[in-house]
């Protein structure tokens, strides 16, 4: 086993020892880091992704506030059961403007990926209130305060700003028309006109069945959106992936 | 150095050699198995990094000699088990629904399915054993508001109810009467209600109640309440109520209207399993 001995020599000589670590631990950063820079190319070339509008982006940090990741997770993994049960694997186009994203493989609750469409917006009215009452073997905590957290668009500019800022393509119009969105999207008598071009796909109605915008409106918001934006018509599976 | 092997309780254990002032190190190397283990692992990772995806290159990862993807296996499985179930599919698709009960295998595939479909896309509102909850209906019983029989039942699975999303969803749009009647009207047609379906109610306000309902209601729900199918009016008359038949309940009824949603499962579900679905709510119980 001589080669095993030629060990000796590295060990030997610092200078020969240090240049070796070095180069070592260079190929494992370049391998770990070079990546990075080319994530881009992980994200499928599909129609329909657009940044969340005001009043989503407020649902989403509603959820992120409330933990309801601790129990979901918002991603369907590519396995047969997955989708049979939520639908179409999720893509990384789907998650790319989360900040941070939801993925995870922990379900405590059912994966939220994909529900947006699947219930009413009276059952997520009642299952927020009281999910026992729809369920009655879930064991998810009540968020009957939804209903009564007033929201308004204070802070919302700044909150496009901040998205924007960490790499979600917020148009100025966007920014400029957020507090006009942010009441528009859940206002049944609103014009919608400029809101869905902005943002298309968007769904707009009185998502809670109260007059005044509350928290429970963008929650109910986020949650019907979800996963409803790419149009699959337009993904072709790379089989190398 | 490594000399012939010696007794490591009694003999010195031998020397790297070295020696700085006096100080000698012990020569201890690494044990024969561990290393051998360390370079198969290597060995191992090298043949991994041939055979699958591994290096990350600018538009893509190496793609491995064995073509390996997850989305490909999972392509791959999805064919293998549809290919497994097309002629069960492509019988249950053709076939008369009211007929499937009379091919004991094919009933077999659409029951399992069915309830397969069921549990992730239905109870969620309806109930894992179909018992529904208020204001989301009991497919147990004999009750139905838009029809119970095979085809009713996979026409509102297909289309779903007051959705946005399809033009064939099944729609009725009761009016809420509190926006223009007066509370006596509203009233007086409560205490009618509760006594189409025999609960006590108040005597006196039934002849104004008579009225309001023979002016209003009975288009739909049918001068002897007993409904519509056509209209998803419910039946007044019997005990079954989807949102309560307390005084209560009915009067919020009347006043406020209720507009239950369904959504329109053609798009999610393929043909072969909506007609499992319904074919499995069929035989909970209530199938017309």
């Amino acid at each position: 086993m001589s080669f095993l001995r030629r060990h000796r020599i590295l060990e030997r000589h610092a200078t020969l020892l240090l240049i070796t670590s070095f180069l070592v631990v260079s190929i494992g950063g370049l391998v770990e880091i070079v990546p990075l820079f080319y994530l881009e190319n992980t994200i499928e070339k599909v129609k329909g992704v657009r940044p969340y509008s005001p009043l989503e982006l407020t649902g989403r940090d509603i959820y992120i506030r409330e933990g309801c990741y601790v129990c979901h997770s918002q991603m369907i993994r590519p396995l047969r059961d997955e989708i049979e049960r939520y639908g179409h694997y999720s893509l990384a186009a789907e998650s790319m403007y989360d900040h941070p994203f939801q993925w995870g493989s922990k379900r405590t609750g059912p994966d939220l990926a994909r529900v947006g469409g699947r219930y009413s917006d009276e059952w997520h009215v009642l299952h927020f209130t009281d999910p026992q009452s729809v369920v009655p073997e879930s064991i998810m905590p009540k968020y009957s305060f939804l209903l009564d957290n007033r929201i308004d668009a204070r802070y919302i500019e700044d909150r496009l700003k901040a998205e924007r800022r960490v790499g979600v393509p917020y148009t100025e119009e966007m920014v400029a028309n957020a507090s006009a969105d942010f009441t528009a999207q859940a206002d049944p008598d609103a014009d919608w006109e400029g809101l869905l071009e902005r943002y298309p796909g968007a769904q707009t109605r009185n998502f809670d069945g109260q007059a005044r915008l509350t928290e429970m409106d963008a929650l109910i918001a986020y949650m019907q959106m979800l996963g409803t934006l790419v149009d699959f018509s337009t993904f072709n599976p790379d089989t190398n992936r | 150095m490594m000399g012939e092997k010696q007794d490591p309780k009694t003999a010195e254990p031998e020397t790297t050699g070295h020696v700085w002032d006096g100080i000698r190190e012990y020569n201890n190397p690494m044990p024969r198995w561990w290393l051998w283990t360390l370079y198969a692992t290597i060995v191992w990772g090298i043949g991994y990094m041939i055979l699958y995806p591994a290096w990350p290159l600018v538009s893509q990862a190496t793609p491995g000699l064995l073509g390996y993807s997850s989305r490909g296996e999972l392509a791959h499985t999805l064919e293998e088990f549809n290919e497994r179930n097309a002629p069960l599919d492509a019988a249950l698709v053709t076939a008369e629904l009211a007929d499937v009960h009379a091919d004991a295998n094919l009933m077999e595939y659409a029951l399992r399915g069915g309830a397969a479909v069921y549990q992730a896309h239905c109870s969620q509102c309806h109930g894992s054993g179909g018992n529904g909850a208020v204001g989301y209906p009991n497919l147990l019983d004999d009750d139905w508001l838009w029809g119970g029989s095979l085809e009713d039942i996979r026409y509102t699975v297909v289309h779903g109810i007051r959705n946005d999303a399809d033009e064939g969803a099944r729609f009725s749009q009761m009016p809420a009467y509190g926006e223009f009647m007066e509370d006596e009207q509203i009233d007086g047609v409560v205490h009618y209600v509760l006594s189409l379906s025999g609960q006590d109610h108040d005597p006196y306000a039934l002849s104004l109640g008579a009225i309001v309902y023979a002016e209003n209601c009975v288009s739909c729900h049918g001068e002897d309440g007993r409904g519509n199918q056509a209209e998803g009016a419910p039946n007044l008359t019997d005990p079954i109520w989807l949102y309560g038949g307390s005084e209560d309940a009915i009067r919020e009824s009347v006043a406020y209207s209720r507009h239950g949603v369904m959504p329109n499962w053609n798009t999610r579900l393929t043909e072969a399993q909506i007609r499992q679905v319904a074919i499995y709510v069929h035989q909970l119980g209530g199938g017309e």
